[in-house]
């Protein structure tokens, strides 16, 4: 079974039509970077994968269920544009309450321990708003680590991380591919997405242009995707 | 069922915590309801009898209007860093999700409801005490009409831009019903009249008003989020 499933996606904001007819599977264990000019339709096709909207047409499966139903949504670890933390809890606070909602057995135990790979132990009890923007990132990334999903779903997530949190997120990504989990990620950075993608899908004006293995041509040369299945 | 229950006092306690941190909408309601109290206070005589026919009506006014101030928070608060994204995309029903936040809802209001009772039986000198319970009880079905439907769109003019104009103007006509029996019942409570025989049916239009709005807001509450 596949771990993600597209199947005729069209999203239309009034007439405007943001996806059209998008269509292409994902087996478990790959790691895909969604490629696409700005306002190609990639963060929204993100968002119906992750189940935060409804497409106009067309259908996603996850491991073959309905991505709205609880059991779907457990699977599932998304890190959208803004990092989905609570500034007026602590970090320690903030990582209890998602163990909460995804119904962990010890939420403040896996917490600890995703504060201390992601380098936050000595901050676990610093509230959110006093953060730097870096330390925000990873704990934003522990956040979606933390119910140990088995599909991730990533908007930009390089965007705006310091050095050291592209380390620890690089890190993550490697040995969340490693563990077998499925990684979906949305970047304008090309060149640490396809350091760590096994497969690119391209989507050029809310269509896919191109959906398949990462080519060694796109390592050595991240322009070669948009110039060959693009419009250059 | 008891998972259920554990995700809405977990979504309760996460709302009252952020509130209590940072009281911004409990500071606003406070101070509005507490400012129209006094400055109503030097504008009518207190002990005027056409006073008493119209107390009722007056403290529903407070409530509703300090209420919106509370419950406009309730899912913009949930727009700082996206975190509304992270819990439509949690397991968490939506359903629980909104029981929850009308809960933390609730609790909130009730707190400014009473404290506003408090300064009007002072400034109004109201006796309040006769018929406490009965009053309470009138005070929490009517909240819970104001939480319900404000809840609800609360969450569905959450990404407008307008939301602090768009609420209030929602919410009150499809209030008219419970603020209505609530204003009568308070009245006669008020007055020293109790519950029973003639106003008993505006106890029952109160507990139906809930019983409906808050069975259709928990059935639609995802299509709300997701569309």
């Amino acid at each position: 079974m596949n771990a993600l499933e597209i199947t005729g996606v069209s999203k239309y904001y009034g007439d405007y039509p943001a996806l059209r007819d998008v269509g292409f599977a994902v087996e478990p264990g790959t790691t895909v970077a969604l490629l696409g000019r700005n306002g190609a339709g990639k963060t929204t096709l993100l968002r119906i994968i992750a189940g935060l909207s409804k497409p106009t047409e067309g259908t996603v499966k996850i491991h073959g269920s309905d991505t709205r139903l609880e059991i779907t949504r457990r699977k599932i670890g998304v890190l959208g544009h803004g990092i989905s933390l609570y500034d007026e809890l602590s970090a320690i606070e903030n990582l209890i309450l998602f163990g909460r909602l995804y119904d962990l057995e010890n939420p403040r135990k896996r917490a600890e321990e995703w504060l201390e790979r992601t380098g936050l132990a000595r901050v676990r009890d610093g509230l959110v708003r006093e953060f730097s923007r870096g330390m925000r990132q990873r704990l934003a990334v522990a956040r979606a680590f933390l119910h140990e999903p088995e599909v991730l779903l990533f908007d930009e997530p390089f965007t705006a991380l310091d050095d050291r949190a592209i380390a620890v997120l690089q890190t993550l990504l490697r040995d969340a591919h490693y563990a077998g989990r499925t990684i979906v990620m949305s970047t304008h950075q090309l060149r640490e997405a396809l350091e760590i993608a096994t497969h690119v899908t391209l989507i050029q004006r809310g269509r896919v242009a191109y959906a398949g293995v990462r080519q060694q041509e796109m390592v050595d040369d991240p322009g070669w995707l948009y110039r060959t299945y693009g419009e250059g | 069922m008891i998972r259920f229950l554990r995700q809405c006092y977990t979504i309760t306690a996460k709302d009252l915590r952020s509130e209590l941190r940072t009281k911004e909408a409990l500071n606003a309601s406070l101070a509005f309801s507490l400012v129209i109290l006094v400055l109503f206070s030097f504008a009518f005589d207190p002990s005027t009898d056409q006073f008493h026919d119209f107390s009722g009506g007056f403290l529903w006014l407070v409530f509703a209007f300090a209420g919106t101030l509370i419950l406009n928070r309730s899912f913009a608060r949930e727009l700082q860093n996206d975190c509304l994204d992270a819990l439509v995309a949690s397991p968490v029903p939506a359903a629980a999700l909104f029981l929850g936040k009308a809960v933390a809802n609730l609790l909130l209001l009730m707190a400014i409801e009473f404290v506003s009772l408090l300064a009007f039986a002072f400034f109004y000198q109201v006796n309040w005490t006769t018929h406490a319970p009965s009053l309470l009880l009138v005070m929490a079905l009517g909240t819970w009409a104001l939480t319900v439907i404000g809840t609800v769109f609360s969450a569905l003019t959450v990404n407008l831009r307008l939301r602090e104009l768009m609420l209030p103007t929602l919410v009150y006509p499809l209030l008219i019903p419970a603020l209505m029996a609530a204003i009568l019942l308070t009245t006669d409570l008020l007055s020293g009249t109790p519950l029973g025989g003639d106003n008993l049916i505006w106890v029952k239009l109160l507990v139906a008003f809930d019983v409906i709005f808050t069975a259709v807001a928990l059935a639609m509450m995802d299509t709300v989020l997701v569309g």
